[in-house]
C-alpha cells in the first residue's frame, strides 16, 4: 500500500514547486507568449481582411476602368461623327458661299462692263456729235462761201419750218 | 461525460494489465524463491540489478550469487529514494530534511551509507529502513513512537526540480524569442512549442471552457507541460531522468487537488445549484446531494489515479521486460526483451503525451462545467 500512500514530503515539495512554476511561467512565459500569438493572429486576420478588401477594390477599379474605357470609346466615336458632320456642313457652306460670292462677282463684273460700255458709248456719241458738228461746220463753211448759197439755205430751212 | 467514461474504462484495462503482471511476477518469484525472504538492505546486487534494469548493462547480470528478485527491483524503482543511483555503486546523496518534535534536522543521506549505518543527528539517531528514515531508540531498535515528518529532497523531488528547470529554461527562452521577433513567423524552438500551446488553447481550453478560457490558460498550460516534461524525463533511463515522478501518487495528488481547488473556487451559482438543488423531485435530494458532493471529490480523484496508474504501469512493464533477462538468467532472451522494451518505450512516448493531454483536457472540462452559464 506504500505505492498509493502520498508521502508528506513529496506533497509539500510538489505543491511548492508547482505553485512557483505556475507563478513564474505565468509572468515570464505564458503572458508574453499568448499575447504575442494573439497579436500575431489578429495582425494576420487584419492582413487577410485587408487583402480581401484590396481584391474587391481592385475588381471594382478594373470594372470601373472598363466602363471608363467603353465610355471613352463611345465618346470618341461620337466626337468623330460630330466632326465629320461638322466638316461636311462647313464644306457645303463654303461651297454655297463660294458660289454666291462668285455669282455676285460675276454680277458686279457684268454691271461694271455695262457701265463701262455705256460710258464708252456716251463718249463715242459725244465725239461723233462734235465731229459731226465740225464736219457740218466745215461743210457749211465751204458751201456758204457765197451769198447766194446762204440765202438758199435759209430759204430751205424756213421752208422746213413752215412745213412743220 | 462520455469521454470520461472512456478514460475510466481505459484505466480499468490498465489496472487489469497491471494486476496480471504482478500476478505473473509473483508466480515467477515463487518459482525462484529462496527460503529466506528477510529484509535485504540496498546491497550491491540489487543496486547492480536495478542498474541493469534501467537498461544499461544487461550483460553484466549473473555474476552475483544472490537470487534475483524482480518485484523488489521494480518496486524500488517505482518508489521514492533518499539517494539518486547513478551507475554501478555510485549514488548521488540527497539532503535529508526532517521535522521532528524537537526541531528541524538537515543532513546528507550519504551518512547512511546506503542504509548500512545509523546517523546520529542533533536530536535523535536515525536509521534508513527500506528507504524510510526511522528514529532509533536508546535500545538500538527502531522507535515507532517518535513521529518524524520527512521533508527530504528525495529522488523524485530532485527529478521534479530538474524538470522544472528544463521547463523554465525552455519557456522563458521561447518567451524571449517572442519579444525579440515581434509579429514575425516563429523560428527554431519557438516553432516547436507554439503549435502545442495553440493546441492547448484551441483544442483543450476553448471548446471546453468557452469564452472565459483566457483566465485558465496559465494553469492549463503549466499543468500540461509540467506533466508532459516529467513523463518524458521519466522515460530517460539515465541521470537526470528515470525517476517515476508523475507515477508517484503524491505528485498526482497535488495536481488533482489543484484542479479541484480551481474548479470549486470558480464554480458559479449554476454549478452550486446543480449540486445542492438538482432538478429532481425533492424526495430524491437525500440521494442526489451526497452523490453530487462525492462527485466533487471523485472527479479529481479519477485524475489522480489515472495519471499515477498509467505512468507507473508503463514503468513496471518496461522494467518487467528487462527483468525477464535476469529471471531466465540467459542472454538468449535479451533480443526479445529489448524488442519489447523498444516497443513499450515508443508506446510510452505516446502515453506521456496522452496522459498530459487527458489530464489537461479533463481539467478544462471540469472548469467548463463549473463556469458554464445556463440561459
Amino acid at each position: 500500500m506504500e505505492l498509493v500512500t502520498p508521502s508528506i514530503g513529496l506533497v509539500f515539495w510538489t505543491a511548492l514547486a508547482f505553485i512557483c512554476l505556475l507563478i513564474l511561467l505565468r509572468k515570464f512565459a505564458w503572458k508574453p507568449i499568448l499575447g504575442a500569438i494573439h497579436e500575431r493572429e489578429q495582425s494576420i486576420d487584419e492582413a487577410l481582411n485587408k487583402a480581401e478588401l484590396a481584391k474587391q477594390e481592385m475588381a471594382r477599379l478594373t470594372s470601373q476602368n472598363q466602363d471608363l474605357m467603353q465610355q471613352a470609346r463611345a465618346e470618341r466615336d461620337e466626337i468623330l461623327k460630330e466632326a465629320k458632320t461638322l466638316k461636311d456642313s462647313i464644306l457645303n457652306e463654303a461651297k454655297k458661299q463660294a458660289q454666291v460670292e462668285g455669282a455676285k462677282l460675276i454680277e458686279k463684273a457684268k454691271i461694271e462692263i455695262e457701265n463701262q460700255k455705256k460710258a464708252a458709248l456716251a463718249e463715242v456719241k459725244d465725239q461723233v456729235s462734235t465731229l459731226s458738228l465740225e464736219i457740218a461746220e466745215r461743210v457749211l463753211r465751204t458751201q456758204l462761201d457765197d451769198k447766194t448759197k446762204q440765202e438758199a439755205l435759209v430759204a430751205n430751212l424756213l421752208k422746213d419750218v413752215e412745213l412743220n | 461525460m462520455d469521454c470520461n467514461r472512456v478514460f475510466v474504462s481505459k484505466v480499468k484495462r490498465l489496472t487489469i494489465v497491471f494486476t496480471l503482471l504482478i500476478a505473473f511476477l509473483s508466480i515467477k518469484i515463487d518459482t525462484f524463491a529462496q527460503v529466506d525472504s528477510a529484509v535485504v538492505p540496498v546491497d550491491s546486487t540489487v543496486a547492480e540489478s536495478a542498474h541493469a534494469a534501467s537498461g544499461e548493462h544487461g550483460a553484466e547480470a549473473g555474476h552475483g550469487k544472490e537470487k534475483f528478485e524482480p518485484t523488489k527491483v521494480i518496486m524500488e524503482h517505482i518508489a521514492d529514494s533518499h539517494m539518486w543511483h547513478l551507475w554501478g555503486h555510485t549514488s548521488l546523496p540527497l539532503p535529508v530534511i526532517l521535522y521532528t518534535p524537537a526541531g528541524l534536522e538537515v543532513f546528507s543521506s550519504a551518512h547512511f551509507y546506503h542504509g548500512e549505518e545509523d546517523y546520529k543527528g542533533t536530536y535523535n539517531t536515525y536509521r534508513l529502513v527500506e528507504d524510510h528514515v526511522k528514529v532509533v531508540g536508546t535500545n538500538g531498535q527502531v522507535d515507532e513512537t517518535v513521529s518524524v515528518l520527512d521533508f527530504s529532497i528525495t529522488k523524485n523531488v530532485a527529478a521534479m526540480f530538474v524538470a522544472i528547470l528544463v521547463i523554465l529554461i525552455v519557456f522563458i527562452s521561447v518567451a524571449g524569442a517572442y519579444k525579440k521577433r515581434v509579429g514575425k513567423a516563429p523560428k527554431g524552438l519557438q516553432s516547436l512549442i507554439e503549435p502545442i500551446i495553440v493546441f492547448v488553447r484551441d483544442d483543450i481550453a476553448k471548446p471546453n471552457i468557452g469564452h472565459k478560457y483566457a483566465k485558465f490558460m496559465p494553469y492549463l498550460l503549466t499543468v500540461f507541460f509540467f506533466i508532459w516534461f516529467n513523463n518524458l524525463l521519466g522515460l530517460v533511463p539515465i541521470f537526470p531522468g528515470g525517476a517515476n515522478v508523475t507515477g508517484n501518487i503524491a505528485l498526482t495528488f497535488v495536481m488533482a487537488f489543484g484542479t479541484m481547488i480551481i474548479v470549486n473556487i470558480n464554480g458559479n451559482k449554476y454549478y452550486w445549484k446543480h449540486i445542492f438543488r438538482p432538478d429532481v423531485p425533492w424526495w430524491l435530494y437525500p440521494i442526489m446531494i451526497p452523490v453530487e458532493l462525492i462527485g466533487i471529490i471523485s472527479k479529481p480523484f479519477a485524475l489522480m489515479i489515472r495519471l499515477f496508474a498509467n505512468i507507473t504501469a508503463g514503468h513496471i512493464i518496461v522494467l518487467s521486460l528487462i527483468s525477464l533477462i535476469f529471471i531466465f538468467e540467459t542472454l538468449a532472451i535479451a533480443p526479445v526483451s529489448v524488442a519489447f522494451v523498444l516497443f513499450m518505450d515508443v508506446l510510452e512516448l505516446l502515453v506521456a503525451f496522452l496522459q498530459a493531454f487527458i489530464f489537461t483536457l479533463l481539467t478544462a472540462l471540469f472548469i467548463g462545467m463549473a463556469v458554464e452559464e445556463h440561459h
